[in-house]
């Protein structure tokens, strides 16, 4: 599921932090974690429940101005994540 | 042989990872007396149990190493007055902090604490569905009523919460009371794990170990209960015993891979059960984590597959199950080394198929676990059931 009008917020399951000796950011959540790759990293950074999906767009097609448009990524990566129950709509 | 970061053998090259998993067993002490325990039957004096200082090092050293999943244990962690102190560092280092308890000795007011100090998620061990049979496993009256509340707690203070139930021949068939109570409770997730048969669990496997027709019931009605869910509730992980596999376990993910455990007295291990190996196992009052886990003859003793015996040197799967648990194969064959007589391969697997078959007519009488400062609550609990 995917919605436009309302921020996702990360679930309050996981907690979210970069980790050096993984060399990347994780997802924690009771006794397991989740390495995410360098763009799903980049997106979940953005999922704070105050940015709309528009915005995490708008901010990472500036942080990457050479990668092409990335909305069909950012939707296909919420999508999953919403499935993952990483986060949610309300 | 250890090379620039790596163990060099005969015929393998393994990358030793971050002990990404510690397990702080920080007291074998516990209120409770059930007869699943997996601490070894011989627990130390708690005169000799690292003190604060020790274990706040322990947690630097190992989140320097890359350790991410902290987990508080014993025995009871909560008899520790340090623990909020512990969480609160551990914490700020940027551990996961997971406490694993059996509610008993827990308040609103320490749940509360605990939640200023840091604690990200709480863990609480049930032994059945309802205080009848949850206090005759616990062995102490009135646990279950203190576990319920508590739990209600936990949820109230917006842990995640993870419920966790042995399952063994005593409860198994409480197994949809057990789904149902964990709903009413609104937990996370739920561990329906049949007992493991390690330390008190070894002795008292034949009246624990459920039979096979018992399993297949419970994993039927554990499907059927999943089913109606509809993807809301709890998520329930269903967790058989091994010796109705015809494959190992791939135990601790493999030997000195992932896990690492400080017992209550120092000593690491690479598992909470490998004391019982006869190995000599180093202590963090003497070495330093780093030192422990790239180096130690122990640590590097089942790396790789260069120890392996047949049929496992020349097995296709050895990569899966690194050859299994290697307690089990001791504590059944009398020798570390050999392949985990779960696997039907093994020369060893008709001792399996003997444990079973004696589990459907115990001999031996049920042994109650003993704690030595505790002798009093036992007495207690005889009255009041």
């Amino acid at each position: 599921m995917i919605n436009q009008s309302v921020p996702p917020s990360l679930n309050a399951m996981f907690r979210l932090q970069w980790e050096q000796a993984q060399d990347c950011y994780v997802l924690l959540f009771p006794e397991g974690m989740v390495k995410l790759n360098g763009s799903a990293g980049e997106i979940m950074q953005l999922v704070d429940g105050q940015n709309k999906i528009a915005d995490i767009i708008n901010i990472l097609n500036k942080k990457f101005p050479d990668a092409g448009d990335l909305t069909d990524d950012v939707h296909e990566f919420l999508i999953a994540a919403y499935d993952k129950k990483w986060l949610y709509y309300e | 042989m250890i090379k620039n970061g790596f163990i060099m053998n005969n015929e393998t090259q393994i990358k030793v990872g971050p002990p990404l998993w510690l397990l702080a067993e920080l007291t074998y002490d516990c209120p409770l007396h059930c007869p699943y325990c997996s601490n070894p039957t011989e627990l130390g004096d708690t005169k000799d149990e690292l003190n604060t200082e020790q274990w706040l090092d322990v947690f630097t050293q190992a989140r320097a190493m890359g350790a991410v999943q902290l987990g508080f244990s014993g025995g009871e962690p909560l008899l520790r007055k340090d623990l909020e102190e512990m969480v609160k560092h551990s914490r700020e280092l940027g551990f996961y902090t997971n406490l694993i308890t059996s509610g008993i000795g827990l308040t609103e007011k320490r749940i509360a604490k605990l939640k200023v100090a840091g604690l990200d998620h709480i863990q609480i061990s049930f032994q059945g569905a309802d205080p009848e049979m949850n206090d005759i496993i616990a062995g102490r009256g009135n646990a279950f009523e203190q576990k319920f509340k508590m739990a209600q707690s936990v949820k109230a203070q917006g842990y995640p919460m993870v419920l966790n139930f042995v399952i063994s021949k005593q409860n198994i068939s409480q197994v949809e009371d057990i789904m149902r109570l964990s709903c009413q409770l609104n937990a996370d997730y739920v561990e329906l794990a049949t007992a493991q048969y390690y330390g008190w669990a070894y002795d008292n496997r034949d009246h624990l170990l459920p039979s096979q027709q018992q399993l297949i019931d419970a994993e039927k009605i554990v499907n059927e209960f999943r089913d109606k869910q509809q993807g809301k509730g709890p998520q329930f992980i269903f967790v058989t015993p091994d010796y109705f596999e015809v494959r190992p376990k791939a135990c601790m993910n493999g030997w000195g891979s992932t896990f690492l455990t400080i017992a209550p007295d120092g000593s690491a291990l690479p598992c909470h059960s490998a004391k019982m190996l006869p190995l000599k196992f180093p202590n963090v009052k003497d070495k330093s984590i780093s030192d422990i886990w790239q180096q130690d003859f122990s640590f590097n003793r089942f790396r790789g597959d260069s120890w392996m015996p047949q049929p496992c040197q020349s097995c296709d799967e050895k990569e899966k199950d690194f050859g299994g648990c290697r307690c089990q194969a001791f504590m059944m064959t009398g020798d570390m080394d050999k392949t985990d007589p779960v696997c039907s391969k093994s020369p060893d697997h008709h001792l399996i198929q003997e444990a079973i078959e004696r589990a459907k007519n115990p001999k031996n009488p049920l042994l109650e676990r003993v704690n030595k400062r505790s002798i009093k609550d036992a007495d207690i609990v005889q009255i009041k059931l």
